[in-house]
């Protein structure tokens, strides 16, 4: 188990850092907690799996290090780093039964068969592949497949932190549930540091205790999947996290209110965005609803889609166009109706940047 | 029957028209793929909703006429085409794996089913363009499908049966292999994409996907057809137990229960009768849709501890046991809830369906008939 | 996955079946006709049963040729495919200097057998040949036309400059198609070289390699052009193989009945070991 610490790293494919706009990872410096549950996510292309590769020791950054509880392990190779790592497919040895795939990184290291067999044991029982163990490991099913990868990992007892690349692609929904929650356990009990790279946020959200959002090459965002969800600190994290994404209304702030095409909102707090250019609202669909009073901002209704328990209605405010989300019982608003705002819930960025929210700029 | 310039008869022309299905099986070396399905297909969105082997594909492919049913007839206004091959019909297909001819350039790639009918030069432009703009890949024209992300190659197959302009339209789960928020996107356009008269059958494993496409959703498990109607009427009113589970993500709460003097008794949880109850209830399940368990006090009382949380897009499946029985909350926002934690959840009497003890609706809940 | 059903589809497989009955079945029956006839002249035939087939399994001459010729198989597949792995797991994986290796490695396998044959003979001699010449002037006695051990040498040595190319394209294919996380998983299981090589590539490589082995068998098993050049099943009849033997008899003693029972005994015996070879690399196989 270990505390793994990412310092001023950059990395290039071709090893050129002039140019910052070519490179894969554009300076990140990020401190992974010891027995941490951490989600990387982002898009495709936006250099998470270049990040961990780069922990495993699989690539070595073009710049900056890397720390494992302080020891500098930039220049280590994998083996060295007592790094385990899940794939997306299972990796398995085919040849082999479970017991024996388990079995095979503490035979590498040369333990005495006492101490393999006494561990193998253990962590079969803990992800329920007791039964199993004298199987052929590639006659398997998916998910027990995953289990024996993870399970690799976990024989070995001086590992520092697990990797994991998006590892529940191959498995069945109806089985993902038994999966995640079994990951889950296994973090509890063992409180390893855990990294577990995707581009669903539904994975991320529900697996990790921290989230670290990548873009373009750069981490935009760490926080708990509730932060992430409430208050993205970038324009990036509201868009990507939840169903519909975050909405942007392009806005200014003048004489003491944001304004913006068809509407203004009073907020006296945000005093010092005065003048400021590139101002927009973030609001989660759920954070407008239809006024009870004739004050809110006009809007106009432009379509309606039921789904289910919610409707989510597109909605038309000058020039932008606004997702609205309207809980059962609340009837839909034809043509030209009053927005309200919830204050808590609209948040200010500057340049894609969160710097407030209306309830405290009112306040 | 039309002809097309080689003297094949050409169905479909025009409006697909009603699509009957009757009786309609398909086995293949003994394993029952399809049985007695009896299904009318009308002009405008028919989704085809279940779990994974639940038949839908197999639907699909006789409707292309790729497969022959092995019972059944299938008859468009009247006319038999159960045994027309798919190459007399005018069909488009989408699959879930991005089909398109890796050496074409996006804009061959649309034109492709255009120069098979031999339309003009400058008909095929236009029509390369219009459905180019519609799917959203007007700057891609000239790549190849090497060239583009998943989410593109898949507009792209869909811009080659749009071009096609068949009557029937069919798509094989195509959003499933996108990432998460390119599916969103897409899901939001399909809709709009097709006109009056073509007949498009969707298959999807998602109930949310369903509700969104809107229209007719069939309802399909283990081969066969279990409700049919429109999608918001079938999500209130599942017909049966199997009905309400695939067509509720996450799945519908559904538990044993009996009623006994004026009394319901779940498990270990005792509550009077609802009204909208049936009359002469005894032992029967009882269902409660995840959303409508919340965390706000309610009449009904769930206290046990939290088994797992999971996150699906904008909301919170909250997996729980209380009276000894699991149950999942399906709450709004983001919530990390450890495993092991308290969890305390409460829900309404008027919410609960009523299922006989072989899965068949008795009464809904009582804001499902008027929501 | 499913398939097409069109009934009309086996409409196009008829002029295959019409092709293949008429270069391979209706010659196998001639033969099959010869094998149980002895021919005295046109019109003149007599039915004699499995006669031809007794003299056949009795003759000494056809005995020792299948022993030889079993001999020399072993030793191709014993040489070659080893050899052929390990120069496929030697060559790089990506880039130009991987491209040309292949073409390098290919040039071999096109080059026609009876040109390879002559090759080889003229190369290996000992008064004129560079190979030949060589290995004498460094003191080792070496003639293929005379001795024995020379032959068997300059055919095995042969067969594997012209072979060995097929099995190291193969086994080079296969080694491309194992997934990268496989290695990394080793890497960070601290697997050694040779735990990599045992667990990972040569099961992975179980399919290309029973194509390789099954094709390397077939032709050794089948050797003709190669000898008939380079030894002419000399010295003595120490590289006379089966198809030597059965050529001799067919051709040269224009024996047909005889020739007609080896050449089906002979088609058998491949059959026959091919199936064994197939049925014991498909057994245990790693996939379900």
């Amino acid at each position: 188990m270990a505390e793994i610490t990412i310092s001023g790293l950059r990395h290039s494919y071709d090893g050129d850092l002039s140019d910052p706009s070519r490179l894969a990872l554009k300076g990140i410096d990020h401190v992974w907690r010891d027995g941490g549950a951490y989600a990387l996510l982002g898009p495709s292309g936006c250099g998470k799996s270049s990040m961990l590769n780069i922990i495993s020791g699989l690539i070595r950054p073009t710049a900056g290090r890397i720390l494992f509880d302080g020891r500098d392990v930039t220049d280590l190779r994998p083996e060295e780093r007592n790094i385990a790592q899940v794939f997306q497919f299972p990796v398995l040895y085919d040849t082999m039964t479970v017991q024996e795939n388990l079995a095979f990184p503490l035979r590498n290291r040369k333990i005495a068969p006492a101490a393999i067999a006494r561990r193998v044991a253990e962590v079969a029982e803990m992800l329920d592949l007791g039964p199993l163990l004298k199987r052929r490991a590639s006659r398997l099913g998916a998910a027990e497949k995953q289990k024996i990868s993870l399970g690799r990992g976990l024989v070995r007892e001086d590992v520092a932190a697990i990797l994991f690349d998006e590892p529940l692609t191959v498995i069945d929904p109806q089985v993902k549930f038994d999966l995640r929650r079994k990951l889950k356990l296994v973090h509890e009990t063992l409180k390893l540091t855990l990294v577990y790279v995707t581009h669903d946020q539904s994975e991320a959200l529900t697996f990790a205790d921290q989230v670290v959002v990548m873009s373009d090459g750069e981490v935009v965002q760490a926080g708990t999947p509730e932060e992430l969800y409430e208050r993205p600190a970038h324009a990036f994290v509201g868009r990507f996290i939840g169903s519909p994404g975050m909405n942007f209304l392009p806005c200014r702030f003048e004489e003491g209110e944001i304004r913006f095409t068809g509407g203004r909102l009073s907020a006296p707090g945000l005093r010092r965005l005065a003048g400021q250019e590139g101002l927009s609202l973030g609001l989660r669909p759920q954070a407008l609803q239809p006024a009870t009073a004739p004050t809110g901002v006009e809007a106009e209704m432009m379509g309606l889609e039921d789904r289910g328990h919610y409707r989510i209605a597109d909605v038309a405010m000058g020039a932008v166009r606004l997702k609205m989300r309207l809980a059962e019982g609340v009837t839909a608003p034809q043509g030209r109706f009053p927005v309200a705002f919830r204050p808590a819930s609209t948040l200010v960025f500057a340049g894609d940047r969160l710097v407030g929210d209306l309830a405290d700029a009112q306040a | 029957m039309d002809a097309d310039r080689r003297g094949h008869p050409i169905l479909f022309r025009g409006g697909a028209g009603v699509i009957r299905l009757e009786n309609l099986g398909r086995s293949v070396d003994g394993a029952m793929h399809l049985e007695g399905i009896d299904l009318t297909l009308s002009p405008g969105i028919n989704v085809l909703l279940g779990r994974t082997h639940a038949g839908k594909t197999s639907l699909l492919r006789v409707l292309a006429g790729l497969d022959r049913p092995t019972a059944g007839t299938v008859t468009q206004e009247g006319q038999d085409l159960t045994a027309l091959p798919l190459s007399k019909r005018n069909v488009a297909f989408v699959y879930q794996q991005f089909v398109n001819y890796p050496a074409f350039s996006v804009r061959d790639n649309i034109a492709a089913p255009l120069r098979r009918k031999g339309l003009a030069r400058d008909e095929i432009a236009r029509r390369v363009a219009d459905v180019a703009r519609r799917a959203r890949i007007e700057p891609l024209l000239d790549r190849l499908p090497a060239q583009l992300s998943g989410g593109q190659q898949q507009r792209l197959a869909i811009a080659r049966a749009l071009a096609k302009d068949a009557p029937l339209m069919l798509f094989d789960e195509p959003l499933v292999n996108l990432d998460y928020k390119l599916r969103e996107g897409l899901r939001e356009e399909l809709r709009g994409l097709f006109h009056d008269g073509q007949t498009v059958v969707y298959a999807t494993t998602e109930p949310e996907e369903a509700l969104q496409m809107g229209g007719t959703t069939i309802v399909m498990h283990e081969g066969r057809v279990l409700q049919t109607g429109p999608a918001h009427s079938v999500y209130r009113n599942p017909a049966s137990v199997t009905v309400a589970e695939i067509f509720s993500e996450p799945p519908m709460n559904v538990v044993a229960a009996r009623a006994q003097d004026g009394r319901l008794t779940l498990g270990d949880l005792t509550l009077p009768l609802p009204d909208h109850a049936p009359a002469g209830l005894m032992g029967c399940r009882v269902g409660l849709q995840p959303h409508r368990i919340s965390r706000s006090p309610g009449p009904i009382r769930l206290e046990g501890e939290t088994l797992l949380a999971e996150v699906d897009g904008s909301s919170t499946f909250a997996h729980f046991r209380a009276g000894g029985q699991p149950w999942i909350a399906r709450l709004d926002g983001v919530h990390s809830l450890p495993i092991g934690a308290p969890f305390t959840g409460f829900a309404d009497p008027a919410d609960l369906y009523f299922f006989a003890e072989d899965g068949t609706l008795l009464a809904p809940a009582r804001g499902a008939l008027h929501g | 996955m499913h398939k097409l059903e069109d009934n009309r589809a086996w409409l196009l497989v008829v002029p295959v079946f019409a092709l293949v009955a008429f270069n391979a079945v209706i010659p196998l029956m001639t033969v099959v006709n010869y094998s149980l006839q002895d021919i005295f002249g046109p019109g003149q035939r007599v039915f004699i049963g499995v006669e031809w087939f007794r003299e056949v399994l009795r003759d000494l001459t056809i005995q020792a040729s299948f022993l030889r010729q079993v001999a020399f198989s072993a030793l191709v597949l014993a040489i070659q495919i080893p050899l052929g792995i390990a120069i496929a797991l030697l060559l790089p994986r990506v880039g130009w200097k991987s491209s040309l290796a292949i073409i390098l490695i290919a040039i071999p396998l096109l080059v026609p057998f009876n040109v390879v044959g002559t090759i080889w003979q003229v190369y290996a001699r000992p008064d004129i040949g560079f190979l030949g010449r060589g290995v004498n002037a460094i003191g080792i006695d070496y003639n293929y036309t005379a001795s024995a051990v020379s032959a068997w040498i300059t055919l095995l040595l042969m067969d594997t400059w012209h072979w060995t190319p097929l099995v190291i394209l193969l086994a080079f294919a296969g080694l491309c198609s194992i997934p990268e996380p496989y290695y990394q998983a080793a890497r960070i299981d601290g697997a050694s070289r040779w735990a990599v090589f045992r667990h990972i590539e040569l099961p992975k490589l179980r399919g290309v390699l029973t194509i390789a082995i099954l094709l390397r068998f077939m032709d050794s098993f089948m050797i003709y052009t190669e000898p008939f050049v380079v030894t002419g099943g000399g010295p003595g009849s120490s590289t006379t193989f089966l198809s030597v033997r059965l050529v001799n008899m067919a051709v040269g003693q224009f024996d047909l009945g005889p020739a007609a029972a080896f050449s089906l005994i002979y088609f058998l015996v491949i059959l026959l070991f091919s199936y064994v070879f197939y049925t014991i690399l498909k057994m245990n196989e790693g996939e379900p």
